[in-house]
């Protein structure tokens, strides 16, 4: 009986994990790496239309369902997951490793899931796994970011929820294909999806958190949610015109805050949110070759944001600083983090022959065939961005820039052994890139090498380091700073708050000054009925016998009298 | 943690001259690349000579700068979140 018979992947490797506990040691480590092997020949023996359902309660649930699209997906999501043990190999942390598995695992039974209830539960699963990633670290910081992860995470589990209930009342369905907007149950699950794939203004989360994940955690975080957000998007809305629009916008609006933050994580965090707009632009376009270039963009955008958040890595493990402006001259101490630093910095700059060079041209060619010139110039304005950035200020002020004098020792082997497979399989696809065309969803008619391509992209590049150069000789470029950039997380952990304080403080008062002067009113009636009805009061005197008579006749005359009335 | 004492290629400013040098022949050579094969563009304005380079160059500048007027907004002290 093939495993495919009763069980996907994903799941596979969710169970797995739970066994890593029951490992010491170094077998620990074999186990957890065996597992993204067994799983990725498992996953190269499925072939499009494999097809798994299993029946609960009155539904049946597709958990595998395999076609072009969701492989692609599989198998960078096993590397990654590979990859992303062998960098983390030193660790001794149960919890990393166990959440580490069960996450990546979520992801790739999300790629699998063949509807939405699958998808709702894998979805939710990687916001629950991967939070630890981020509590791992354990202090106070990390924790409140952790927190702030898994509410707008979790959120956004529940907008799916939303989404498909509303969904399945209208149509009755629960297939995971094509959804389309225009409906509030498909909205709604754009929405989800948004979230996940850090659209502009839903972004926040993935700079917060991904600077204070742990060394280790971090790596594993960029590879998985916005990627799985990506081949959800992919999947349920290619072609939204929309999608074009918000991806240019993503694509240049967090090059701004990198160039001018100061902890590297965080400036590749805001790259890493760049390169999803290239994907979300290439969805939206949604032609074959379109969506190839956001798939390929995807696989490789994996590899070289893993490679730079494995060298950033390296350095805080080493140095216990990440700040741009705390750092320089690491290539001293560090010359082969640094070099495969600069590979990655190449990829994700697309330079000839790294991998970016073969994917993110072709989002930017579909993107000028289709005649959008507006949105084709915002993407080589945000290609340019994007070298400037993390292809060049990430390595400049990490390892050169001013020497701060730190000597430290290399990074560990396991890191440099993970650093030196990531980067030579973005050499590999940047030189060999019909490997990578091969598996993508729609047969590809593309040639990424012409001398047009080559030399345009080299101007493109060197010019705008050129540009670099000339703004740091001048003292343009805004220096390393120690300081924070205020971000859309402002309004919900400045803003929100304060009005909510404001709020709670005015109520408080409120009541207070209510209090008080109830208590005054009440002391006033008090003493006022005390004057006119206590012992020595009036009413309660001794009267003489004429003047009672007297009140008496004068009452009664008035009742005499109105009743005439 | 501190300094070795070693002396390293870059310490020595001359070298950095050496490199900045290398990088504008480089792009003066590409600039000079445009005169001699044909793009198979997509709009008029990629037929201008040296359009990338171009392109390239001043976004990056207007790229900085608008970070640069950004960070008047938005920048603050590291500990403004932990002061509430």
């Amino acid at each position: 009986m093939m495993p495919s018979e009763f069980l996907s992947p994903g799941i596979f490797q969710i169970l797995a994990a739970l066994f890593v506990p029951l490992f010491y040691g170094q077998w620990r480590n074999i186990y957890m790496a065996a597992i993204p092997i067994i799983e990725f020949g498992w996953t190269l023996g499925l072939s499009p239309g494999d097809h798994l359902e299993v029946a609960t309660f009155e539904m049946s649930l597709v958990v595998l369902r395999v076609d072009s699209l969701s492989l692609v997906f599989a198998y960078i999501f096993q590397l990654a997951t590979f990859l992303s043990i062998i960098f983390a190999w030193h660790i001794r942390d149960t919890v990393q490793q166990v959440t580490g598995l069960i996450y990546s695992g979520a992801a790739v039974a999300a790629v699998f899931a063949g509807d939405l209830i699958t998808l709702f539960v894998m979805w939710e699963l990687t916001a629950l796994a991967s939070v630890f990633l981020i509590w791992a670290r354990r202090d106070d910081a990390s924790f409140k970011a952790g927190m702030r992860y898994l509410v707008i995470q979790v959120g956004s589990g529940v907008l799916l929820l939303a989404g498909m209930i509303i969904h399945f009342k209208a149509t009755g369905s629960l297939a995971f294909d094509f959804l389309g907007m225009g409906m509030l149950g498909t909205n709604l699950i754009l929405l989800a999806f948004g979230v996940k794939c850090a659209f502009p203004l839903l972004h926040n989360w993935l700079q917060d958190s991904y600077g204070h994940a742990t060394v280790t955690g971090t790596v594993f975080l960029s590879a998985f949610t916005t990627k799985l957000a990506v081949y959800a998007l992919a999947r349920g809305f290619p072609g939204t015109d929309m999608l074009i629009w918000i991806g240019a916008a993503m694509a240049l609006f967090p090059i701004f805050y990198a160039i001018i933050e100061n902890d590297l994580r965080r400036v590749l965090a805001y790259i890493l949110n760049a390169q999803q707009g290239f994907m979300v632009c290439g969805v939206g376009i949604g032609t074959e070759m379109a969506l190839n270039g956001a798939a390929a963009h995807a696989f490789v955008c994996i590899l070289y944001m893993a490679l730079l958040f494995m060298a950033m890595g390296a350095v805080l493990f080493r140095t216990d600083a990440i700040n741009g402006s705390e750092l320089g001259g690491l290539y001293k101490s560090m010359p082969w983090s640094m070099a495969f630093c600069i590979i990655g910095a190449a990829s994700v700059s697309a330079f000839p022959l790294t991998s970016g060079f073969v994917s993110k041209s072709m989002i930017i060619t579909a993107a000028a065939s289709e005649g959008y010139w507006v949105v084709w110039a915002v993407l080589l304005c945000a290609s340019a961005g994007i070298f400037l950035t993390s292809g060049i200020k990430v390595p400049f002020f990490a390892f050169f820039a001013k020497d701060t004098g730190k000597r430290v020792k290399e990074a560990p082997f396991n890191m440099l052994l993970a650093m030196a497979a990531v980067s030579a399989l973005c050499l590999l696809i940047g030189i060999l890139p019909e490997h990578l065309y091969n598996i993508l969803p729609f047969a590809v008619d593309y040639v990424p090498y012409t001398t047009a391509h080559v030399i345009t992209q080299l101007q493109l590049l060197l010019f705008s380091a050129l540009a670099f150069l000339v703004l740091v000789v001048k003292g343009i470029y805004p220096h390393a700073l120690r300081s924070i950039n205020l971000d859309t997380d402002w309004v919900y952990r400045r803003f929100i708050p304060r009005i909510i304080n404001r709020a709670i403080s005015g109520i408080s008062t409120a009541y207070e000054n209510l209090a008080t002067m109830a208590g005054i009113k009440a002391e006033w009636l008090l003493r006022t009925s005390l004057h006119y009805t206590g012992p020595h009061s009036t009413l309660a005197r001794t009267w003489e016998i004429g003047s009672s008579t007297l009140w008496v006749m004068i009452t009664l005359a008035i009742c005499l009298l109105l009743y005439y009335i | 943690m501190t300094g070795d004492g070693k002396r390293y290629w870059l310490d020595d400013q001359a070298n950095i001259k050496k490199v900045i040098w290398m990088l504008c022949v480089i792009c003066g050579l590409l600039f000079l690349a445009d005169f001699v094969y044909h793009k198979h563009s997509h709009f008029e304005a990629e037929n201008f000579i040296g359009f990338y380079a171009i392109f390239g160059f001043s976004v990056c500048c207007l790229l900085v700068l608008a970070a640069k007027l950004m960070r008047k907004f938005l920048m603050r002290e590291e500990d403004y979140y932990d002061a509430e």
